[in-house]
């Protein structure tokens, strides 16, 4: 299989004030489609600033980043977000719910983006639900969930819209070790029976060891395992 | 459209606040809809005023009358079709509250000078023939429920009967009229100037203005001047007018009705602006990350933006339909008092448009500050 994200001499550098901090250095990285990569290392080295670049939610200071056949570094604010659209589910350490909205609802605020009918939206909203097990809580708003089902709903909005890759930042990092072991086996049920790339960013090596492959960041860099 | 079930959502989720910010808008398009109303109404008068008429009255006051004597000299002027006169009456029917705009008139020369009165010709022969006689406008006879042949009492507020001292007077009602060109006029009623004139106690002889008929419209402003020409220096000074410009005058009386409406409004809607502004504010402030993850999931800048000043248009249309529907609901009421029965649609279409205004005023830098917000920052909360 070919590589769905290719990372070239990427680096990321802020301004702050008169000081420029360089967050990535050069790096490189070459993901295979299908493949469950767990982005691992210590707090501050980088590692959401990489996914961030990887699911097109920010832009590159140098180098090039090609995702899904398409060089994101070269796309417009727009047609950016089409390609999120079409191309990347996210799913956060803190579930970003919509507070006032259903499980359903928030399931299907993608797919307000799609051309699909109401009716669609609705039949794939509750696929999405019934494969991270939560049909019965559609209606349910996020305050009335648990932890774990609120992520159980992210993930399921996350791939509603059939994404060509997941892209999860310490999904597990606010769960406790059950809860977490439940969304990691999901993440990777995910992986292996839907045949979905996913690239999980974590420091937790338990959570780690559900991927079929880790990398290590260090400093701004990959520290080993860059070459599967 | 699919939007909406987001918008109603995001638009009710902190209800209280919500509901205040709701209703403090209802209340001023309620107030919106009342004053520019009564005002409209106010400037009917004025619209439906008739060009080619002129009123004259005392240069001293409104209320000061004329000797009758100046009739013939009025008529001689050149370009004076016809003069009528009529006089303050000041009467109410059994309650103070229920004023009645009662005015005493020669019927013929009334209806010479004011062609769009109608009123039946045996109904004005019945006038001639009964001294106390009254013809009753459309509405007012309406309004109390009479009928021709009622015999019934207006207090008067001015004037005293000198047979028995007392200012109850008696009319009977001989017919009605319809104001064709205003039916705001339809609540008033005239009766004859003659026995007005001969049961006072004071004032014999005299009027409280002349009702001119001019041939000529160009050239009211010219005969206004000539009248007032010929009674200079005399004990009897007057001020000729277009009906037009006395409406107006008429009006300044109570104050300048249109500014007093325009400076209140202004208030309200200026406080609004900050209430709103602010509350649309707050909403967006609390909703970054909301907004940040809509961005996440595809939606764009300009997407993001447009549903940000869609939801303050939600509540600010919301709103102003809410309150223009109640004062159109209550502003019928007022009837008695202005005349008029419908709030005019140029109030509603003004209204529409000022919570457009109101909308985009106050969701413009809330939308702004969504648009411009960094995903990457926002989900970071830096
Ligand atoms: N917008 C920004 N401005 C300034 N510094 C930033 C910005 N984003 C990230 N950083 C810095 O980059 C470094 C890496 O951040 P991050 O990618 O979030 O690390 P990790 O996810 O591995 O903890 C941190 O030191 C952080 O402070
Ligand atoms: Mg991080």
């Amino acid at each position: 299989m070919g590589n769905i994200v290719s990372l070239r001499k990427v680096a990321k550098r802020y301004t702050r004030g008169k000081e420029v901090v360089e967050v990535l250095h050069s790096l490189d990285l070459d993901i295979a489609e299908g493949d469950f990569v767990a982005l691992m290392g210590p707090s501050g080295s980088g590692k959401t600033t990489l996914l961030n670049l990887i699911g097109g939610l920010d832009r590159p200071t140098e180098g090039e980043v090609i995702v899904a056949g398409e060089h994101i570094d070269r796309l417009s604010g727009a047609a950016l977000a089409r390609w999120r659209a079409r191309h990347v589910g996210f799913v956060f350490q803190f579930y970003n719910l919509m507070p006032m909205l259903s499980a359903q609802g928030n399931v299907e605020l993608p797919l307000l983006l799609t051309r699909l009918s109401a009716a669609q939206r609705r039949a794939n909203a509750l696929t999405a639900l019934t494969i991270v097990g939560l049909a019965d809580r559609a209606r349910h708003k996020p305050s009335e969930l648990s932890g774990g089902q609120q992520q159980r709903v992210a993930i399921a909005r996350a791939l509603v819209a059939d994404p060509t890759l997941l892209v999860c930042d310490e999904p597990t990092g606010d769960l406790d070790r059950r809860t977490a072991d439940e969304i990691l086996g999901l993440l990777q049920v995910l992986n292996r029976e839907h045949g979905k790339t996913v690239i999980m960013v974590t420091h937790d090596p338990k959570a780690a060891e559900y991927a079929r492959r880790q990398l290590h960041m260090d400093k701004g860099a990959l520290v080993d395992g860059q070459v599967s | 459209m699919k939007y909406f079930p987001l918008l109603w959502a995001t638009l009710w989720r902190k209800k209280t606040r919500t509901i205040f910010t709701l209703l403090s808008i209802v209340i001023a398009f309620l107030l919106f809809g009342m004053l520019q109303g009564v005002n409209a109404a106010f400037q009917q008068g004025v619209t439906n005023a008739n060009v080619n008429r002129l009123i004259v009255t005392s240069r001293i006051s409104l209320t000061e009358p004329l000797p009758i004597a100046q009739k013939p000299l009025i008529e001689a002027v050149p370009g004076v079709a016809g003069v009528a006169y009529a006089s303050w009456f000041g009467a109410y029917y059994q309650e103070q509250k229920n004023f009645v705009f009662a005015t005493p008139v020669d019927i013929d020369d009334y209806l010479k000078v004011v062609p769009e009165l109608k009123i039946a010709p045996e109904q004005i022969e019945a006038l001639k023939r009964t001294r106390t006689g009254l013809i009753v406008g459309l509405d007012l006879m309406q309004k109390y429920g009479w009928k021709v042949g009622d015999r019934i009492p207006l207090h008067s507020t001015i004037w005293v009967k000198k047979d028995d001292g007392n200012s109850d007077w008696a009319f009977d009602i001989v017919g009605t009229y319809n104001f064709t060109t205003d039916p705001s006029q339809n609540n008033g009623a005239l009766f004859n100037y003659s026995y007005f004139d001969e049961a006072r106690t004071f004032g014999a002889g005299t009027i409280g203005w002349w009702i001119v008929s001019v041939r000529d419209p160009n050239q009211s402003a010219q005969i206004a001047a000539a009248i007032d020409k010929l009674f200079e220096n005399s004990p009897d000074e007057t001020k000729s007018q277009s009906e037009k410009e006395f409406a107006q005058s008429f009006l300044k009386q109570f104050g300048d009705i249109n500014f007093i409406v325009q400076a209140i409004l202004g208030a309200v809607f200026f406080t609004l602006l900050f209430l709103t502004g602010n509350t649309m504010m707050q909403a967006v402030r609390e909703r970054i990350p909301e907004l940040a993850v809509l961005k996440t999931l595809g939606f764009s800048d300009a997407k993001v933006t447009v549903l940000v000043l869609a939801e303050s248009l939600l509540l600010c249309l919301i709103a102003a339909a809410l309150g223009l529907l109640v004062a159109s609901l209550l502003f019928p009421m007022l009837k008695d008092y202005i005349g008029a029965v419908k709030l005019p649609t140029s109030v509603l279409v003004r209204g529409a448009g000022i919570a457009v205004l109101l909308a985009l005023a106050t969701g413009g830098l809330p939308a702004w500050r969504a648009k411009r917000l960094v995903i990457v920052d926002a989900l970071a909360g830096r």
